[in-house]
């Protein structure tokens, strides 16, 4: 190949690959029972460790704590909320295995130097029924350092972009990948993997296309890799279908939970109308999880939807009216008063603040200040979240002692590829787990994986001829753009490559069109679903055409094939799906209801690695709790 | 472009390998310029805005400009990083200013101990319990469902 690229082969037990939450939580886990065991843990990570993943910014609340062990909740009481949220289609043996652990891994948090809200009692303070509030400026750093601590730098590799497994027939062997700073190819050879690289974003257009390309919610740098890397090894994937779309702060996308439940703000709409009082009856018809509390995510989206359609938006989160309502409790005590709007207005800026600065950058620019004036609230454009309330991720073994047969295949978080776990935004079906839920995944699987390797403890074959071929691959939108380079006055015009942003585009571009963006409404319908897998199509002959000016352009290159794959399979799923179950996050106009009769079931997919041949595989859903 | 480095206070991180901001980056936006010895965002449209950047920046070269398609001009939202608390200070476009102070951790950087000091001493590779449990949980036992 043109460019000279070394090779650099590292051969492992457990390869980690990701660095974020869950990574962290599967690092701190598997080292210790690693130790126990004589085995060798690696992590490789794109970016830093520090500061990377989806709470590389920060955080402002950690979103799953049960308080089991202070008799707050039960496990059973969180794998309830988490089904009814989800419309009735989650792995309860999932939930469950999370829920019972999480309480532990944020106690560990506050250990490693968190700092939790606590009340004059002691006791952390909730936010709502399952958060509770952190000053998580540093959140990421502090777990990160844990992980580092545990793990030690020389089994980190960070600035490594992992893009392809390694199989040995159907096990999993290793992964390759390259470094974003040097011309280093990286050739892992592991016992087991466990995919921890997010979730995606960029697959849908965003509602900003400027500069503002990547104020998305979600952080852009989340592009789809564990999807990919679990298809490619042809793992079973779940819940393609289930996309989130959050409601948030317009344009900038802050956080709007303290608002809702800290500050108890009410939403409404340009005429005063508070759609989920107005639009009750709309509920009515989306089945029981109309009638549960608190309402399902998608349906609160759904009936503000329901209002921007009609033309009654902007939809306002009431700020001024929540401030005050909490303030009027002191209105006879003008000292008190004002230290309690003083104490308000610092608990609203750091929301922003800790994790989502451009919000109160946005604030700032429009001379907005909560206490006095409300702010826009909107729908983004959809994501690929496996740790929220969306669902999209590997279909995984459940733990063996929750677990019914049809979800056990004897390690938990194994997906069904021998030795290839998955966890975080990688695993699906477990909603609700937010950063300490996947932090505390990475834990399970982490111990599930060592176990593994324990009764499995033998090297995989690589196919060194393979390896080769992958490195070409890898490099090959650079070594295309060399060769064609000179044949324009203009880098950027070329009929011989595409680049990988207008590529992304093109990907946007698609999804936004026809498979329910913000631009269609978040509507779609079968004729839709057909073309936009015309268009994948030629997309994916496409890929084979990117372009490279450098390493960090080759990055973008694998993230958008990475983010085309996930753009498939949710295509795919959507269109097999023949019901509408999550308005709010997509709306099938040619089954506009929702089917319980018929569709209370999970719909599956594969891609077939030998045979290049795509298959929906129907999976039920079992209650645990009944 | 979101966050964008001062000519005037940039050292290029006085010639190391990589600068503080390059090596916190999470979308390996920053790049140092080796002849100018100076340190930019090669692509704010990319930029998530997370300001991990202008927090490790030693020389505090670095702020933020809102995104051109949608924020308007003339505010600054700055970030001073300490060991335990971040102090942010917020100018208005009307000019007002904002200060606020926000505590980041309870103890020394690099102090977090994988086991938190629970009682780590699990060697069942079988049972449920994660290496700090049941202790970490504030129970006797890891929950199983009540069948």
């Amino acid at each position: 190949m043109p460019i000279n690229v070394e090779t650099v082969e590292v051969t492992t037990d457990l390869l980690l690959v990701g660095g974020g939450m869950s990574a962290c939580g599967a690092a701190v886990e598997a080292s210790y029972w690693a130790k126990k065991n004589g085995l060798k843990v690696t992590l490789v990570d794109k970016a830093a460790m520090d500061r990377s993943g989806a709470v590389a910014m920060g955080l402002s609340a950690i979103n799953q704590y049960l308080g089991v062990g202070k008799g707050k909740n039960t496990v059973e009481q969180y794998v309830d909320y988490v089904k009814q949220d989800m419309m009735g289609i989650a792995r309860d043996d999932l939930v469950y295995n999370i829920a019972r652990h999480v309480d532990g891994t944020v106690h560990l948090f506050e250990k490693w130097g968190l700092p939790i809200w606590k009340d004059e009692n002691g006791d952390y303070v909730n936010e709502g029924r399952w958060q509770i509030m952190i000053n998580g400026e540093s959140y990421k750093v502090i777990v990160a350092e844990a992980a580092k601590n545990a793990l030690g730098m020389d089994n980190i590799y960070e600035r490594v972009f992992i893009i392809e497994p390694l199989m040995d027939g159907d096990r999993v062997a290793g992964a390759v990948g390259f470094s974003v700073r040097e011309e280093k190819f990286y050739v892992f050879k592991a016992k087991a993997v466990m995919t921890c690289m997010g979730g995606a974003v960029g697959v849908f257009k965003p509602r900003s296309t400027g500069e503002g390309l990547g104020r998305s919610w979600y952080p852009p740098f989340s592009t789809g890799s564990s999807a990919y890397f679990t298809l490619r090894a042809g793992a079973e994937m779940t819940c393609q279908e289930v996309r989130f779309i959050p409601v948030r702060f317009k344009d900038a996308y802050g956080p709007v939970g303290a608002w809702f439940l800290l500050f108890k703000s009410r939403a409404t709409n340009a005429f005063g109308g508070e759609y989920m009082v107005e639009r009750k009856d709309e509920l009515k018809k989306w089945g029981p999880y109309g009638q549960v509390k608190p309402i399902p995510a998608n349906l609160r989206n759904w009936l503000g939807m329901l209002d921007e359609s009609e033309g009654k938006g902007p939809l306002y989160m009431r700020t001024e009216e929540a401030i005050q309502k909490i303030a009027d409790a002191y209105k006879d005590d003008q000292k008190a008063f004002k230290k309690k709007m003083k104490e308000l207005e610092s608990e609203a800026w750091e929301d922003f603040l800790d994790m989502t600065i451009a919000q109160a950058l946005l604030w700032a620019a429009t001379n907005t200040e909560p206490e006095k004036k409300s702010s826009e609230i909107c729908a983004a454009e959809p994501y690929f979240i496996g740790s929220h309330s969306g669902a999209t991720g590997a279909w995984v073994s459940g733990p063996e002692d929750i677990a019914p047969a049809e979800y056990n295949w004897g390690y938990s978080n194994m997906t069904t590829i021998k030795g290839l776990f998955a966890v975080g935004d990688a695993s699906g079906a477990s909603a609700h787990k937010f950063s300490s839920g996947s932090c505390t995944e990475g834990r399970i699987a982490a111990k599930a994986a060592i176990r593994f390797i324990v009764e499995n403890n033998d090297q995989p074959n690589v196919d060194a001829a393979k390896v080769e071929e992958l490195k070409e691959l890898t490099f090959r939108p650079m070594n295309l753009f060399e060769e064609h380079k000179d044949f324009t006055t203009d880098p950027e015009i070329n009929p011989n490559y595409i680049l990988p942003k207008m590529f992304m585009f093109r990907i946007q571009k698609c999804m936004d069109e026809y498979v329910g963006g913000v631009s269609s409404n978040f509507t779609t319908n079968e004729s839709k679903l057909n073309r936009a897998m015309e268009l994948l199509e030629m997309m994916k002959e496409d890929s084979e055409k990117l372009g490279a000016r450098n390493l960090h352009e080759l990055m973008r290159c694998w993230e958008n094939i990475h983010r085309m794959w996930q753009a498939e399979s949710h295509t795919r799923t959507i269109m097999a799906r023949k019901e509408t179950r999550w308005p709010g996050y997509y709306f099938r106009a040619d089954y506009p209801t929702i089917d319980e009769d018929n569709w209370k079931k999970f719909v599956n997919i594969k891609w077939d690695p030998s045979s290049n041949e795509w298959e929906i595989i129907e999976r039920p859903v079992i209650d645990l709790l009944k | 472009m979101p966050t964008f480095v001062m000519t005037e206070k940039c050292d290029g991180c006085k010639g190391q390998d990589k600068t503080a901001c390059m090596h916190a980056c999470p979308n390996d936006l920053m790049v140092l310029d080796k002849e100018k010895m100076k340190a930019y965002n090669r692509h704010p449209e990319y930029c998530w805005e997370c300001l991990c950047c202008a927090k490790a920046c030693a020389q505090q070269a670095m702020d933020l400009r809102g995104y051109a398609d949608f924020v308007p001009m003339g505010a600054t939202c700055t970030p001073l990083r300490g060991s335990d608390n971040i102090m942010w200070t917020i100018r208005f476009r009307n000019g007002m200013i904002k200060r606020f102070k926000f505590p980041i951790r309870t103890n020394e950087e690099g102090s977090a101990v994988p086991d938190g000091g629970f009682p780590a001493d699990q060697d069942d590779l079988k049972s449920p319990a994660l290496f700090t449990e049941p202790a970490s949980l504030l129970l006797d036992e890891v929950p199983t469902p009540k069948k």
